[in-house]
């Protein structure tokens, strides 16, 4: 999609293949002295969607804003595919929480997704005719073509989503954070994701989510990262998500019938 | 120059200590009252986020006092009468509120919008209008002048008493209602709850606020009557967490300014009242900033220097602990390891390091447990891993995490 | 009135008051975007001992130096404000007001008693401006216009502002995408490493410096005016961020030419020789296409309810 429209960055030929996509160690932050994450290690798996999952105010959030250099760190040392994130900021990509944005700004959808292209441009410049059509591609991907010029407030809950997640296909990243991609959408939306998700995958881009909902992990997900400000555990959805460590995350806090995520095959 | 100088500041003491005369006494005095009302009347304002509301209504109060005083001389009234002013003042100051409110209903106005555009467009109209009043060959209207930037040495003994009363009658209301304001700027649900008239006493406190502002128009002047309200609670809020504690503190800071500089203005030449007393204010908001004990700038740097050398000691300790100790990454934490005595030259665990680990490593993971199982539990002001959990958290936390912790 | 007074009189205070709005009307622009209008408020108190320590120091009133001296003075309000929120744990409304209010109070003694001594500016124009001191004295006539030794005799303020708008309008021309994305979603900005606190505080530095140069025209105060009114008015017309800037600045200088005018010859409509401060009603103006913009925006949604999203 994106070399048809003339955006020939062969991002693949300058990865190290043989590091991670993300390589974690030792990340701890603090808030105002307290440690919103302690010392957590972690590598993404070689291939298939990552969830993080965990309680509230576990820092699944703070985990992303720190590898993206968001939030300050007290230790700790990020690797994206093998460097620094100063050298491969190119190379990640971003679709934050919804609700952190002013929907009543003067900007349409289609503004918003050309935002994703300005890490490729670069300060001063212009974007390029070959970025414009890359973020109407990326709004096509998406569904939303006849809705380009529609300002931001105008659009649904799940439009809204779909217009950051274009945007996030617009920067063509090779490692994708995306904070509750999931969370307060429609069953059509819900699918809609998925669909961008699971083709994301299949072009061998890593993806890393905040998931809010235990019950759908094992429909979306491969992997599982499992915090409460220490990492609990990591792995396989369904090995990973066993009564123990789940009472080692969420114990303490009462579990009012959450039942346990069914271990379920993706399809 | 010194000459000068040492004058001024003979004239400058002689009337702080109030021997320059009746009139520059009352004057003071009165301004004084007129600054403690403020501070106390203030602290609710700020309290309640309506500081920058309150600039815009005495921006708005300008066109005010000019119709009035057009008013007052058609009718013919003597020309300077002050409450006819101040009811001017008054009238276009709450019609500008009552504009923001409007303004701010619009979903695309903000509040910062509503204040910005009340504020300058009010003003403007108030200087359309002076300059009108400039050119008519009237009276007295070299007194409006002083409405902007303030000047007690031109108040008549008169005004100054008026003043003074009035002042005092806001402190005295405030003071008599200090238990009802408080709960409601506190926790408006918790008092509507107990059956409290929420509204009225919410419209009380922003009467009073309208009402300081509008006696201080002559003496502050409009352009800085608003930091008299603000200035002395923030300085004061460097000193305590306790709502009375800053009222009162901001009662004394307010007309301690109020006094030293309505005698500065008088004493010196070409010292407007209004910045004098702001610049006194603001000399007590500087120094809460900066040597305030738990809340200044000096005292909340050395504490987060000693918390991130505690914590960075205890992390280490841990590793020593679980022997996994290495010398540390950073130099300065290296030096400072050295410094305690917890290091040997080459960075290597010192015998006393070896013996205080395991207590550090166990105090780590009671932290570790209590901030993963029940953040909510763990005291505000407890620094995590370096103070004792043992003391420092609550006895039903540590008997539900000691059994945990190995 | 000849043409001759015209050129001499109002030509170039008209000018000033056109330049002087828009320049501030184009980074109020931002600013209200933001969320942050009150900052063009604070920042033309705050900036007051800057301009007057710079002009103490040059002895001169020349521009540059009272540029610089009010970008310093912006610095130490934006220092003092994130100091006195973080420390003092106070609400950002009230830090600014704080914060503003006491360098304003700074500024005011610095240049009351420096009037006293032997300082050339004049207290009175920190608070109107001195449009009516902005005169092109030597012109004669309409060959004036194009001759380089009478342009070259332009006053000052005039010029500098010209200046002042060129070069705000080709920074935001050439920095339009980074500007944008740095207003609407600074994390989005800085995670794709573009630096976003850099054009945000860049914009902050445009209002000071906007300021700075008009309140010889307008004054310190007049200049929120300015800053707010035209762009708040321009959110309530308009839905596109392209189309918020051209209106935002339409309707500044239609504030600035009807107050002007109004000001300078209205009177005459009267029969009075006098003229009204001229700053003073292009605020006033401004405040009222405000209002009028509300009033347009209640008349085309008050009466439907919002349609049901898709």
């Amino acid at each position: 999609m994106l070399q048809a429209a003339g955006v020939n960055r062969d991002m693949t030929a300058s990865i190290d293949p043989a590091s991670p996509a993300l390589s974690v160690r030792d990340l701890t932050v603090a808030y105002q002295g307290r440690p919103a994450l302690w010392s957590v290690d972690y590598t993404t798996p070689q291939s298939g969607l990552v969830a993080i999952v965990g309680p509230n105010g576990a820092g699944k959030s703070t985990f992303i804003k720190a590898c993206l250099g968001l939030v300050p760190t007290l230790s700790g040392e990020v690797k994206i595919f093998g460097e620094r994130l100063a050298r491969a900021r190119n190379k990640v990509g971003y679709v934050p929480q919804r609700g952190s944005v002013d929907w009543d700004f003067p900007v349409s959808a289609l503004d918003v997704i050309a935002m994703g292209r300005y890490g490729h441009v670069g300060i001063g410049r212009r974007l390029a005719r070959a970025d414009r059509e890359a973020a109407l591609s990326a709004l096509a991907q998406v569904g939303l073509a006849d809705l380009a010029q529609r300002q931001i407030g105008e659009l649904s809950g799940g439009q809204q989503q779909r217009v950051f997640l274009a945007r996030a296909l617009a920067q063509d990243s090779q490692l994708y954070f995306m904070d509750e991609p999931f969370a307060g959408v429609d069953a059509v939306t819900e699918q809609a994701i998925l669909d961008l998700l699971h083709k994301l995958d299949r072009e061998q881009r890593t993806v890393v989510c905040v998931h809010h909902d235990l019950q759908t992990v094992a429909d979306f997900f491969d992997h599982v990262l499992l915090l409460n400000r220490t990492k609990i555990a990591e792995g396989p959805v369904a090995s990973t998500l066993t009564p123990e460590n789940l009472e080692r995350a969420y114990g303490g806090r009462t579990m009012q019938g959450v039942a346990l995520p069914r271990a379920a095959a993706r399809p | 120059m010194s000459l000068a100088l040492s004058e001024a500041l003979a004239r400058l003491i002689a009337v702080l200590t109030l021997q320059a005369g009746y009139n520059a006494n009352t004057v003071i005095a009165g301004t004084a009252v007129l600054g403690a009302a403020a501070g106390v009347v203030g602290t609710f304002v700020f309290l309640r986020g309506r500081a920058l509301i309150s600039d815009a209504l005495s921006h708005a109060t300008l066109p005010g006092i000019v119709l009035a005083f057009l008013a007052g001389t058609a009718i013919g009234i003597e020309t300077r009468s002050l409450p006819l002013l101040l009811a001017g003042a008054t009238a276009t100051g709450l019609i500008g509120v009552a504009l923001m409110h409007a303004l701010t209903r619009l979903p695309r106005v903000t509040e910062d919008s509503a204040i910005g555009a009340v504020l300058g467009s009010f003003f403007g109209l108030g200087v359309v209008l002076l300059s009108y009043v400039q050119n008519l060959p009237l009276a007295g209207q070299a007194g409006l002048h002083h409405f902007l930037l303030g000047q007690a040495a031109a108040m008549a003994r008169s005004e100054a008493i008026t003043i003074a009363l009035l002042a005092a009658f806001a402190l005295a209301v405030v003071l008599y209602f200090f238990k009802e304001f408080r709960l409601v700027a506190f926790d408006r649900d918790f008092a509507a709850g107990l059956g409290w008239p929420v509204a009225r006493i919410d419209l009380a406190m922003g009467g009073l606020g309208v009402a300081v502002t509008v006696i201080g128009l002559q003496t502050v002047g409009l352009v800085m009557i608003v930091a008299l309200l603000v200035v002395p609670p923030v300085a004061a809020r460097f000193w305590s967490n306790d709502v009375r504690t800053v009222a009162l503190l901001a009662g004394i800071f307010g007309a301690l300014s109020a006094y030293t500089g309505a005698a500065a203005s008088y004493a010196l030449s070409d010292m407007p009242t209004g910045a004098a007393i702001v610049l006194a204010a603001g000399m007590f908001a500087i120094t809460g900033l900066l040597f305030a004990p738990r809340r200044g700038v000096i005292g909340v740097a050395l504490a987060a220097l000693r918390f991130r050398l505690g914590l960075a000691r205890v992390r280490w300790l841990a590793r020593v602990a679980a022997a996994e100790a290495a010398p540390h990454a950073d130099p300065w934490l290296r030096l400072y390891l050295r410094a305690t005595g917890l290091s040997d030259a080459s960075g290597r665990p010192s015998a006393r390091a070896l013996r205080e680990a395991p207590e550090a490593a166990r105090n780590l993971s009671l932290w570790l447990a209590a901030i993963t199982r029940r953040p909510e539990a763990v005291p505000a002001g407890a620094r995590f891993g370096v103070d004792a959990a043992t003391e420092v958290l609550p006895r039903d936390l540590l008997n539900e995490i000691e059994g945990r912790v190995a | 009135m000849s043409f001759t007074t015209f050129l001499q009189i109002d030509l170039p205070a008209g000018l000033t008051a056109l330049f002087a709005t828009l320049v501030c009307a184009l980074a109020g622009n931002f600013l209200v975007l933001r969320r942050e209008a009150l900052l063009g408020d604070a920042l033309s108190h705050a900036v007051l001992p800057g301009i007057v320590v710079g002009f103490l120091l040059s002895g001169t009133r020349a521009a540059l130096p009272m540029i610089l001296g009010a970008a310093a003075a912006a610095i130490l309000a934006a220092t003092l404000v994130h100091f006195v929120r973080r420390y003092g744990r106070v609400e950002p409304g009230a830090a600014l007001g704080v914060v503003f209010t006491v360098m304003f109070a700074v500024g005011v003694v610095m240049l009351e008693q420096g009037a006293a001594h032997r300082v050339d500016l004049d207290p009175d124009c920190v608070l109107y401006g001195q449009l009516e001191t902005i005169l092109w004295l030597v012109a004669t006539g309409p060959e004036s216009l194009v001759d380089p030794a009478a342009l070259s005799q332009l006053p000052r303020e005039l010029v500098t502002l010209a200046i002042t708008l060129v070069v705000l309008s080709g920074l935001v021309a050439w920095f339009w995408k980074e500007i944008r994305i740095s207003t609407f979603d600074p994390e989005l900005a800085s995670a794709l490493g573009i630096p976003a606190n850099v054009f945000r505080f860049g914009v902050t530095l445009a209002a000071a410096v906007a300021t700075v140069v008009s309140f010889e025209a307008v004054g310190s105060i007049l200049v929120v005016a300015m800053i707010v009114c035209p762009a708040a008015a321009a959110r309530l017309l308009t839905n596109r961020y392209g189309s918020q800037l051209t209106v935002t600045l339409m309707l500044a200088a239609t504030a600035a030419i009807l107050g002007y005018v109004a000001a300078a010859f209205g009177p005459g409509l009267f029969g009075s020789p006098n003229s009204l401060s001229a700053a003073g009603m292009i605020a006033t103006f401004a405040g009222v296409i405000l209002g009028l913009a509300a009033i347009a925006w209640r008349l085309r949604h008050a009466p439907r309810k919002v349609a049901a999203h898709a």
